[in-house]
């Protein structure tokens, strides 16, 4: 289960490295993402992670907001 | 596993650094004015008036002890009173936007309400700065301005 956390821990996480993860479609993480973020969009979450994530690191997920 | 539950509206909304396609937009929270000067609610209106003219400003922000604002002195709230408490003359409330926003759709609605600058908040409301029609009416945002004029 995800633990839910907000902007300062975000921010804090990026700092230690941890993997940011946009699942929105492509085209909205081609406009606008966080720095650093990586797009896996929510429809191929599970084959692309295990080929673009680190399993070492933290991994940070995000999409739009928490509706 | 970490979940960012606010998201990328939370992100954007509180003015943070972006990258893509966007990043290199005008946005409200880049143009927005942050020496805009403040106030308190219990201040009097007269000692306000007298600094924000000292700072060459005819509008004040009225923000609590977080910078949450609460309301807004326009030139003509500024001109009203002596003694009285700024939150006695303030208009209160004022209609804010949000940092990320593209100053196109804020200049829109400035001239639709005939308004002379907005707050631009976070979204937990505190202020980033004031977004003044005469700044989007100068220099390089002129033709998005008055694209809408």
């Amino acid at each position: 289960m995800p633990q839910a956390i907000d902007r300062n821990d975000v921010r804090r996480l990026m700092t230690e490295g941890a993997q940011v993860v946009e699942v929105l479609p492509r085209e909205e993480f081609e406009a606008d993402h966080l720095p650093g973020a990586i797009s896996l969009p929510l429809r191929g979450l599970e084959t692309e992670a295990k080929e673009k994530l680190d399993p070492l690191r933290p991994v940070l997920v995000y999409c739009w907001d928490a509706a | 596993m970490y979940d960012y539950v606010d998201g990328k509206l939370d992100w954007l909304a509180a003015g943070l650094p972006t990258e893509g396609t966007n990043a290199t937009r005008a946005r409200a929270g880049d143009v927005a004015r942050r020496d805009v000067p403040t106030c308190r609610l219990e201040e009097p209106i007269r000692a306000v008036r007298e600094r924000a003219a000292a700072a060459g400003w005819d509008a004040c922000v009225v923000v609590n002890h977080e910078r949450v604002v609460l309301g807004l002195l326009r030139a003509e709230e500024l001109r009203k009173g002596h003694e009285e408490r700024v939150e006695r003359v303030m208009r209160p409330g004022p209609s804010t936007f949000r940092p990320h926003m593209s100053i196109d759709e804020i200049a829109k609605f400035m001239v639709t309400h005939g308004l002379p600058n907005c707050p631009i908040t976070t979204s937990d409301g505190r202020l980033v700065g004031l977004l003044r029609r005469e700044d989007l009416e100068s220099g390089r945002l002129r033709a998005t301005f008055t694209a809408h004029g």
